[in-house]
């Protein structure tokens, strides 16, 4: 009884905080936006526009939820929810602090991959259902890129299964207590960093959306809160990338004891979704063929090299 | 690579530095007295309306907000009979100073010009006019120009001389 | 055709052009000034100059003026070359040392020929650091505004004014620098073609005063191609618009037609369209409350009553057609006295039955032999007297061609022909402004005028004249011996005789095998549209049918009755019919009377065909959607037939028209259908630069109203469509890149001067059967009822109903007098006295004018003047000294 009460607690917690999160990071990265550009921000709403959250949320509510004419209306209704879905699904599998995960599953890694991958479908199925040429090049920029940077992300993690000789979580953690895996693994870091920016298709890797040149992409004909699912389907996407760098290669909880578990994972979690605003303030979208030479190219290579390396290490120490 | 975590570390910096922008309206920015805003119509060294009502603001303007009319006083004086600028189609671009001929458009600080009822951002001649020459001082057109119209007698202009008989016989 | 060579490109020219017109028609960019079209070349202002080589090995060239030079075989010149561009940028650095710093005052800014050209030729910095000359300018009357300080000297004016239109209180003053166009002495230009300096003027020296009351840019005006409305001519003219009122007419060039020039009353005489008594509201007799007077007409209408319709020659044939409609063929009568009716009946039968062409305004000047019988053309039709000018230079210009001197030499065709004059004959009551150039004159009254006529016919029918110098015998051996000749005649006189006197010449010259051509002027724009359409009578017939019947409704189509037949007759019938529904334009002494009033648009505010005089339809369009009820006549009568809230558009009046009537049938194709796109898009009535679009309503308020639908021409009434070259019956305005003033018409011309792009608009109706007969065997003589024959005295301003009530026109309306001669006067005992009175069906007391070139026993009163409206002319009678 306690035990299923206790599990019922910890889905409800992890659901409303990352939601939660998410939606606070609309003002996080419009304030620290501001910040890295010498400009003061959101600063109308509540003391220093703390609450532009909310008035954004409102007016996101009130917004006529607009469906056109000539776009294939099932498939346009479906396709955001996919991606809210999918991430929220990852969580699942995100071991906050000991104890504090909703499946602790043994194939956990496995499973965050498998419902990564179901992301590409949200892109994929909204540019083709919006019916509209622009969309249609952003939904399909979408899933090249997210397959194409899938492959490597997975290997990227291979070198971290390796060592912690698990997919489970929480072992993967608890294998960092002697050292975190981002100094044997820091290649497969940096590649699972940028793949996680691909996957989450975050500036500079925002192309299905390049609003320069395909207006918004795939989302170019959503309104209201198809929209807006979009665009917390995107912040729950940097929350989990961010958490499962801090799980994977900065250990979790892990931490000195004067502060609880979960503080330590926040504060690692936070500085990862800080970078990745920091990215979006500085970089520029690179181009397509660019994007997908260096994907293919550069990052598939190396991180093979990585799992080679990493492989006959540890079969030299064994 | 090297130049994108160096461009990331700059940028990171920029956080410790003075903010570009104010909070406006509760701080004012500087403007300086040339500073373009809005119209206004100036009035000659003799106090009377500098605009000739030669339509070239209208043309200039990008989002088509001037119109005017032109009529002429007992001199042949041309000027116009109204003078009408639409403020909440103006982009406040400047096209229409530029294209006056006679410095009677010359632009104002002034940009501040909310209002809750958009008729009230239509101004008529009378709105816009102002009593001064503004920034240019001593310039009047009818001095300058060929015709007569109780500015100054044909041939009285600068670089005027004075008016040909044609009925003389030295060659 | 001649193979030449413009900067090493080779191109094909037909033969017989100067170089700068076969540059303009290839579409090259090539400044002038003193040439134009209509005029020729005289190599005056040196701003055409080329670079011309004597073959590919020149490398050096020479400079030479292209409108000086021949494009015959081998012709090798440079437009582009350095050498010709540094001449002509120092040209008209030259032209503009003196040029005033004006362009912001200037009515020619923004079409001014001399900023296109300045622009063109890339002088845009001005060097000259001395003073500048400056002139004294001229009052020259309520047409034209005169700046001389404005001058580059390029002699169009003159040559205009003085050697085409024949003006002579006109000319160039003083030598060297100070060069001086005007008149001896201030005062108003009297030639009725002097609006055309407007468009002749490169610069802004001529502008349009009554546009400068109430000035608008070109690029700001709404513009629709129109037919001019003050004749029977039917010049193609673009009336503009801007804020809600008329603002300029200008001349639309049609080849056929008026070409590059319009008269003054065609000019001027459109601010009647801006009147303040013009019909705005439909009005119910004794309601204030006009909320539905429509609803009220149509429940009369449809109350069965019976109808009688008084149509108007000065309505489009729509109009007219939809009154026919509405009230039955055989209650349809034509608005005019009994006399003008079969008058211009008589025109039509000779043109529909005869074998004899009535030339187009534009082939009159290819005639060589005249003789005007009976009408003084530069009153009644102006611009067939601007052709009839050129016709005496046919046979002169000849002598230049056989001294090879080519058409285009201007100059040097002038030095050959000097004063030389080809016959012209004019046989009239009374000198006209033509006899300037006629060889042989014959002033009589309408008999005497008929017997001449006869005689003329009989010797040339039998080859019988003498050597004597008299006018018959003159008259005869000239047009016997010419190979052109054109018979002039027309309705000015109202006599059915005249008209077929005119046609027996023409006919008995036609059977000489002679290329012979018959022009006829009619009273109004669409007199001869009226006489096709077909009436059941003239006005007096109406007046003599509401007697004898009672509770008639009178529909009275834009006539104001008063004004086409006596008081006492139109009083009459206003009282006998029951009810009166008046459709027109403006306030007059027909309004009062009227039970139901609808507001009906003028040419400016409605869409209609006219047939003009030789009885070529043509097209106009509505310039303008009025912010009132005004509508064109048909649409009203479209709603009363068909008891609806929205008339048809255009196009299905004109298939009704054109099924019901096999005569019109041709104007079906008069002009592109309303669902004509060009691509998808409509034709534009504004230009691509008008102004102010969201600035002109905003004081009534601030949300841009939506744009008036046009669902009548394939037109839109704002900037939004195609702007590039439209068809040629749908030209809006003339405008091409780097070509903001008239001469952009090149650009619109298959080459230049000739006709339009697509063909020159509008269609004949009227072709001569090459078996036609139309000769009178009978030509009655005139009976004599009185003293004196009262004949009407037409003027150019002020016997147009609407015209004279422009303010320009009104200026120069003469004061109405008696016009007579000394020896009349003399036979009454005249004492003295400054006024004298004439006696007959009509009578009136007016000042004396004496004009000694009548016949004793003519008197002429003014046509069209207040003091004479309504007055059925001819009429015989006395005149009584005070």
């Amino acid at each position: 009884m306690n035990q299923t009460l206790m599990q019922i607690l910890i889905i409800a917690g992890v659901l409303l905080g990352t939601v939660t999160i998410a939606a606070g990071l609309i003002y996080v990265e419009r304030k620290m936006l501001a910040v890295w550009q010498q400009r003061l921000g959101p600063n109308r709403v509540g003391p220093f526009g703390i609450f532009q959250v909310l008035a954004d949320m409102v007016k996101i509510f009130f917004k006529e939820d607009w469906i056109p004419s000539f776009v294939d209306k099932k498939v346009f209704i479906i396709a955001p929810t996919i991606i809210m879905l999918s991430v929220l699904m990852s969580f699942a599998i995100v071991p906050f602090a000991p104890g504090i995960v909703v499946a602790d599953l043994n194939i956990g890694l496995l499973f965050f991959l498998a419902m990564s991958s179901l992301g590409a479908y949200t892109i994929v199925l909204s540019g083709w259902a919006s019916n509209n040429k622009y969309s249609l090049l952003g939904g399909v920029r979408g899933a090249a890129q997210m397959i194409s940077y899938e492959v490597f992300m997975g290997l990227s993690l291979m070198g971290v299964v390796i060592q912690a000789g698990s997919f489970n979580m929480t072992e993967i953690v608890n294998a960092q207590q002697g050292m975190w895996f981002v100094i044997p693994q820091f290649i497969g870091f940096i590649i699972f960093l940028i793949a996680g920016v691909a996957e989450t298709h975050r500036l500079p890797f925002d192309l299905p959306e390049a609003e320069s040149e395909l207006i918004a992409g795939f989302h170019s004909e959503y309104s209201g809160m198809k929209f807006g699912m979009f665009f917390v389907g995107e912040y729950l996407g940097i929350t989990l990338v961010s958490s499962l760098i801090t799980v994977l290669f900065f250990g979790g909880w892990l931490g000195p004891a004067f502060l609880p578990p979960i503080i330590w994972f926040l504060m690692k979690m936070f500085v990862f979704i800080l970078f990745f605003i920091l990215l979006r303030a500085t970089l520029p979208r690179p181009r397509y063929d660019q994007l997908m030479s260096y994907g293919w190219k550069f990052l598939l290579p190396l991180s093979l090299l990585n799992v080679l390396v990493t492989g006959a290490i540890v079969l030299f120490n064994n | 690579m090297l130049s994108s975590l160096r461009s990331l570390w700059m940028v990171f910096l920029k956080m410790f530095s003075k903010r570009v922008t104010i909070k406006y309206p509760e701080e004012k920015p500087y403007l300086p007295p040339r500073w373009r805003g809005r119209i206004v119509l100036t009035r000659d060294p003799d106090q009377n309306e500098r605009c000739v009502a030669c339509n070239l603001c209208a043309a200039a303007c990008p989002t088509d907000c001037i119109s005017l009319q032109a009529t002429e006083d007992e001199n042949g004086r041309r000027y116009p009979e109204f003078f009408r600028i639409n403020f909440s189609r103006c982009i406040f671009c400047g096209f229409c100073e530029d294209a006056c001929p006679t410095y009677a458009i010359q632009l104002v600080p002034d940009f501040e010009m909310g209002e809750y009822n958009r008729q009230n951002l239509v101004y008529e001649k009378d709105d816009l006019l102002i009593n001064g020459m503004g920034k240019y001082h001593g310039y009047s057109y009818y001095e300058q120009a060929g015709v007569a119209v109780g500015v100054k007698p044909k041939g009285g202009g600068e670089h005027e001389s004075l008016p040909v008989d044609i009925r003389t016989l030295l060659p | 055709m001649a193979k030449i060579y413009i900067d090493n490109k080779e191109y094909q020219v037909p033969d017989g052009k100067n170089m700068l017109e076969a540059c303009l028609s290839l579409g090259k960019d090539l400044t002038y000034f003193c040439w134009h079209p209509a005029m020729h070349s005289v190599g005056a202002c040196r701003q055409c100059a080329v670079t011309a080589f004597r073959d590919e090995n020149d490398t050096k060239g020479r400079i030479v003026m292209a409108c000086m030079l021949d494009a015959n075989e081998g012709t090798r010149i440079s437009i582009d070359d350095q050498k010709a561009k540094d001449f002509r940028a120092g040209n008209i650095e030259a032209l503009m040392i003196n040029h005033p710093h004006d362009c912001p005052v200037c009515d020619e800014g923004g079409e001014c020929h001399l900023q296109d050209m300045t622009v063109m030729s890339g002088h845009n910095y001005r060097r000259y650091r001395f003073k500048k000359r400056t002139h004294m300018n001229q009052d020259l009357g309520p047409f034209i505004n005169h700046e001389m300080n404005r001058c580059i000297q390029c002699y169009r004016c003159v040559r205009f004014y003085n050697d085409y239109a024949g003006g002579k209180d006109f000319g160039v003053f003083a030598s060297a620098g100070r060069v001086y166009f005007g008149r001896s002495e201030p005062g108003t230009l009297e030639n009725e073609f002097s609006g055309n300096l407007v468009e002749v003027c490169p610069t802004g020296v001529f502008t349009d005063k009554t546009l400068r009351k109430h000035f608008t840019r070109k690029w700001d005006l709404t513009s629709a191609p129109s037919i001019c409305h003050q004749c029977s001519v039917g010049c193609n003219t673009l009336a503009s618009e801007r804020y809600g009122g008329l603002r300029r007419i200008m001349s639309r060039f049609n080849g056929d037609v008026n070409g590059y020039f319009l008269c003054d009353r065609g000019r001027f005489g459109y601010e009647y369209v801006n009147d303040e008594k013009r019909l705005t509201r439909a009005a119910q007799k004794n309601t204030t409350s006009v909320s539905d007077v429509l609803t009220s007409v149509k429940a009369h209408i449809a109350s069965r009553p019976k109808m009688i319709g008084i149509g108007s020659p000065r309505a489009s044939l729509e109009s007219n057609f939809m009154l026919k409609q509405l009230v039955g063929a055989e209650n349809f009568y034509n608005g005019i006295p009994a006399n003008e009716h079969s008058a211009v009946n008589t025109v039509l039968h000779v043109l529909q039955h005869g074998n004899v062409r009535t030339p187009s305004l534009k082939e009159i000047e290819t005639y060589d032999t005249v003789f005007v019988l009976g009408e003084d053309v530069t009153n009644t039709a102006p611009m067939i007297a601007l052709g009839l000018r050129q016709t005496v230079k046919t046979l002169p210009r000849e002598k230049a061609y056989a001294l090879k001197i080519q058409h285009w030499n201007d100059a040097a065709i002038r030095e050959v022909v000097q004063d030389d004059k080809g016959p012209f004959f004019i046989a009239t009551p009374n000198t006209t402004r033509l006899e300037e150039i006629a060889t042989s004159v014959y002033h009589g009254n309408t008999a005497n005028l008929v017997e001449t006529a006869k005689q003329i016919e009989a010797a040339i029918k039998s080859g019988g004249w003498s050597q004597d110098s008299d006018f018959v015998n003159q008259a005869a051996k000239a047009l016997a011996g010419s190979k052109k000749p054109l018979i002039v005649s027309g309705t000015g006189l109202l006599s059915c005789e005249i008209i077929q006197c005119a046609a027996n010449i023409a006919g008995v010259l036609k059977a000489a095998s002679k290329d012979v051509g018959l022009v006829y002027s009619v009273p109004e724009a669409n007199s001869m549209g009226m006489a096709m359409l077909g009436t059941a009578g003239s006005l007096d017939d109406a007046v003599k049918r509401t007697a004898t019947e009672d509770n008639m409704t009178a529909v009275i189509l834009e006539t104001d009755v008063f004004y086409r037949t006596d008081r006492k007759s139109a009083s009459a019938f206003l009282k006998n019919c029951n009810k009166k529904i008046l459709l027109d334009t403006t306030e007059n002494e027909t309004t009062p009377e009227a039970d139901f009033i609808l507001p009906a648009g003028t040419f400016a505010e409605s869409d209609g065909t006219l047939v003009n005089n030789e009885g070529r339809a043509q097209r106009y369009y509505q310039v303008f959607k009025p912010n009132n009820e005004m509508r064109s006549s048909w649409a009203w009568l479209d709603m009363l037939i068909h008891q609806s809230d929205e008339a048809r558009p255009f196009d299905a009046i004109v298939a009704e028209m054109t099924d019901a009537l096999a005569v019109f049938s041709k104007i079906k194709d008069l002009a592109p259908a309303a669902n004509f796109r060009i691509g998808t898009q409509k034709i534009p009535r504004q230009t691509h630069r008008f102004s102010g679009r969201t600035s002109i309503d905003a004081a009534i308020d601030v949300h841009e109203p939506k744009p008036p639908v046009d669902a009548d021409s394939p037109m839109s009434y704002t900037m939004e469509g195609f702007h590039g070259k439209q068809p040629s019956a749908d030209i809006t305005y003339f405008w091409a890149p780097g070509w903001n003033s008239v001469q952009s018409i090149n650009k619109y011309q298959i080459e230049v001067g000739g006709p339009l792009h697509g063909g020159n608009p509008g269609v004949r109706l009227i072709e001569p059967g090459e078996n036609g007969k139309a000769a009178f065997k009978e030509v009655y003589k005139i009976p004599k009822a009185g003293a004196v024959e009262i004949l009407p005295l037409w003027n150019i301003f002020g016997s147009g109903e609407l015209s004279s009530k422009s303010q320009a026109v009104a200026k120069r309306v003469p004061v109405a007098s008696v016009v007579l001669s000394e020896q009349t006067l003399e036979k009454v005992h005249h004492k003295g006295a400054e006024q004298i009175t004439v006696q007959g069906n009509f009578e009136v007391t007016l000042p004396i004018r004496i004009d000694n070139s009548l016949p004793a026993d003519v008197v002429l009163l003014p046509y069209g003047a207040n003091e004479t409206k309504g007055f059925h002319f001819p009429f015989y009678g006395y005149i009584k000294s005070e």
